[in-house]
């Protein structure tokens, strides 16, 4: 047990997983950085330097830097999937999904299933995701929603230094297409995390905090959001029950039930746009199984209809913040 | 020399082996126009026949380590890596038994322990999952090498020039076989390619390329040799472009209104692979024309069968609707 961050955590998990299975690789751009230049091999250890220090230890083999061409190497790895290898591929971000979906959407996520369950696909796609960074409309979406809605892919987006390690771990021994989603803000988050390998299970929500006057579902990024929100409001005397549900597909739905069943109120906070995503798809599921347990309306937080932008004045408002939890978590108790 | 009584030489072997083949997907294709034509055929096809030289030439040479991977244009390709002719019609007729229960159709048979990979729908992206496919055999170091058919159409797609330069800067095992039969879909390849030669954009990342008769058995099997060996070798990727006939439509249904009057008559009297093939081995007095003509009329009873199986299978179960979108419990 050590202090490490996200980012540490998420390494020390491919670093585990590629001792243990030789057929897991890398594949990505600039994982290692440096192949054709003059100077060092490893210069950046991934964009977001997250393998730092794998290509050492495994050599080009195994971290597989790739050129500028999405298509190509999420379909290479899709393929090396099929053909039994477990590939790691990096999105280096999610927005990019725009130039390789066909080969997520259309050959990994339908693999399976449209050759009558032939075939395994251990495929992992990491790729990084959230806004706050000034980075603009096409490097900070997230399209956790997106992914979601795409059958035979699985979805995981860690909160956590822990969850990330344990949850990476699953989703590489996993044997479906997994689409990890790293929040770049989450990369300096630091907490104890075990030094071993571990796994934490698909399909498992973790409650953050309990509370019997309202449930609030929040991903990512925005469980930290949601949680700053819900102590300050505990001062106050509204006790809420945070929810993370860490996975999205699968979607631990019972723990969600289970907690609105007790409060009657539910708020999904998520940092997607409000339509078509994840606070959408929670509130629908919730409203047709437990309607008559509710006793205020669902409500939403997130971002406003608009791509992400640029300037970080615009960015803040963008981007839902405890205020905006309180203010609707408040207005429903008051109901 | 193939004649009866003389013991049976390995080239014999071969050559039967193709011509059995090459008849096999025309008298198969054929008979399912006639079918379809009739309205006994339940899903989209297309169809082949007039192609049989190009994934038959290449498949002669492909062990159970390589990898070969296929189009919508499907069933030819299928027949040819050895995947059982029932199991291929059941998938046409969307059968339980079919090779991929019913679930992918015509334009997606698939055999994964043929290692014969997906025919795909989306045209050009197999060319990525080819490059997958070659990096496993690599890693594994089996000696595996992965072709990958490609039609004239699939030249034009991004994911197809990005995976000529991914296959080549990791040099990986693969030859990229383009099936080039004038049309992508309706729109001729004089008109869609702008320079009008798909094998030279495989040149421009520094592979070898190859131009080949696509209708001349021989031809197809000397070349595609020539490239898998080199794969094999460790010689890299490469690119093997083939001209070849279309005799139907893109797919059946399709009036062909965009065709010349008479270019399939032509095509099909100048440019048939089996009568090339019939030609040549019994002019060189390889084969017998009995032998054929009784290689002919067994092909002809299994399609027969083949097909009348399929019409009288039984659908997927209900359950099926819900099985195998993942492999794990979800």
């Amino acid at each position: 047990m050590s202090i490490k961050s996200y980012r540490a955590a998420i390494r020390e998990a491919l670093e585990q997983e590629m001792l243990r299975d030789p057929d897991v690789i890398l594949i990505g751009e600039d994982l290692a950085g440096g192949a054709g230049g003059g100077g060092e091999d490893d210069a950046w250890g991934g964009p977001m330097a997250v393998t730092k220090g794998l290509l050492g230890k495994f050599g080009r083999q195994r971290v597989l830097d790739t050129p500028v061409s999405e298509a190509a190497f999420m379909g290479a790895a899709v393929g090396a999937a099929a053909a039994g290898l477990r590939p790691v591929a990096e999105l280096m971000f999610c927005d990019f999904i725009g130039v390789c979906c066909d080969q997520i959407v259309n050959q990994a996520a339908k693999y399976r299933y449209t050759f009558g369950g032939q075939d395994r696909l251990p495929l992992t796609v990491r790729t990084t995701m959230g806004a706050g960074q000034q980075l603009g409309s096409q490097h900070s979406q997230v399209l956790v929603g997106l992914f979601t809605s795409f059958a035979g892919l699985k979805v995981v987006v860690p909160s956590t230094p822990y969850d990330a390690k344990g949850l990476l771990a699953t989703a590489i021994r996993d044997d479906d297409p997994v689409i990890f989603c790293e929040h770049r803000l989450l990369y300096r988050m630091r907490e104890e995390v075990p030094d071993g390998s571990y796994t934490i299970p698909f399909g498992e929500a973790r409650i953050v905090e309990e509370g019997g006057d309202v449930t609030i579902v929040a991903l990512s990024r925005m469980v930290h959001v949601a949680a700053e929100a819900v102590h300050a409001l505990r001062a106050e005397g509204i006790h809420c029950t945070l929810i993370d549900p860490r996975t999205t597909v699968p979607l631990d739905t019972d723990t969600i039930f289970d907690s609105v069943e007790a409060t009657g109120r539910l708020v999904i906070v998520d940092e997607a746009g409000p339509r078509c995503g994840m606070a959408s798809d929670i509130a629908a599921i919730v409203a047709e199984e437990l309607f008559s347990a509710l006793r205020a309306p669902i409500r939403r937080v997130t971002p406003p209809c608009v791509p992400v932008p640029a300037a970080p004045n615009l960015e803040k408002l963008y981007l839902p913040d405890a205020a905006r939890v309180m203010a609707v978590v408040r207005e429903l108790v008051q109901r | 020399m193939g004649g009866a009584g003389k013991p049976a030489t390995e080239e014999d072997a071969a050559l039967r082996w193709a011509y059995r083949t090459m008849q096999t997907i025309r008298c198969f294709e054929e008979r399912l126009h006639a079918d379809f034509a009739a309205g006994k055929v339940p899903s989209s096809v297309h169809l082949y026949a007039g192609q049989e030289a190009s994934a038959t030439g290449i498949c002669a040479h492909l062990g159970e380590q390589d990898y070969f991977h296929i189009t919508h244009r499907a069933h030819g390709p299928a027949i040819a890596r050895g995947a059982d002719l029932k199991a291929i019609a059941q998938e046409i007729w969307l059968r339980a038994g079919g090779l991929c229960s019913g679930k992918g159709g015509s334009p997606h048979l698939h055999d994964a322990r043929l290692k014969l990979v997906g025919a795909n729908g989306g045209v050009g992206s197999g060319a990525a999952l080819a490059c997958g496919s070659a990096l496993a055999t690599r890693h594994r170091g089996d000696g595996g090498v992965v072709v990958c058919l490609l039609g004239d159409g699939a030249i034009n797609q991004g994911v197809v020039a990005e995976s000529f330069n991914l296959a080549a800067v990791w040099s990986l095992p693969v030859v990229f076989a383009f099936e080039n039969n004038g049309y992508a879909e309706a729109t001729g390849t004089a008109y869609a390619i702008a320079g009008n030669d798909i094998a030279a954009r495989g040149a421009a990342v520094g592979m070898p390329i190859a131009r080949v008769d696509g209708a001349d058995y021989f031809a197809v099997h000397a070349t595609a040799g020539e490239a898998i060996a080199r794969a094999r070798a460790g010689g890299g990727p490469s690119l093997v472009e083939m001209q070849v006939p279309r005799f139907f439509g893109h797919y059946e249904g399709d009036a062909q209104k965009y065709r010349a009057a008479g270019e399939v008559a032509e095509l099909r009297r100048s440019r048939d692979c089996l009568v090339a093939f019939r030609e040549r081995v019994l002019g060189a007095g390889l084969l017998t024309a009995a032998e054929l003509a009784g290689i002919d009329a067994k092909i002809a009873a299994e399609v027969d069968e083949a097909f009348s199986t399929a019409a009288a299978a039984a659908p997927p179960a209900a359950a099926a609707l819900l099985s195998d979108v993942y492999a794990g419990r979800i």
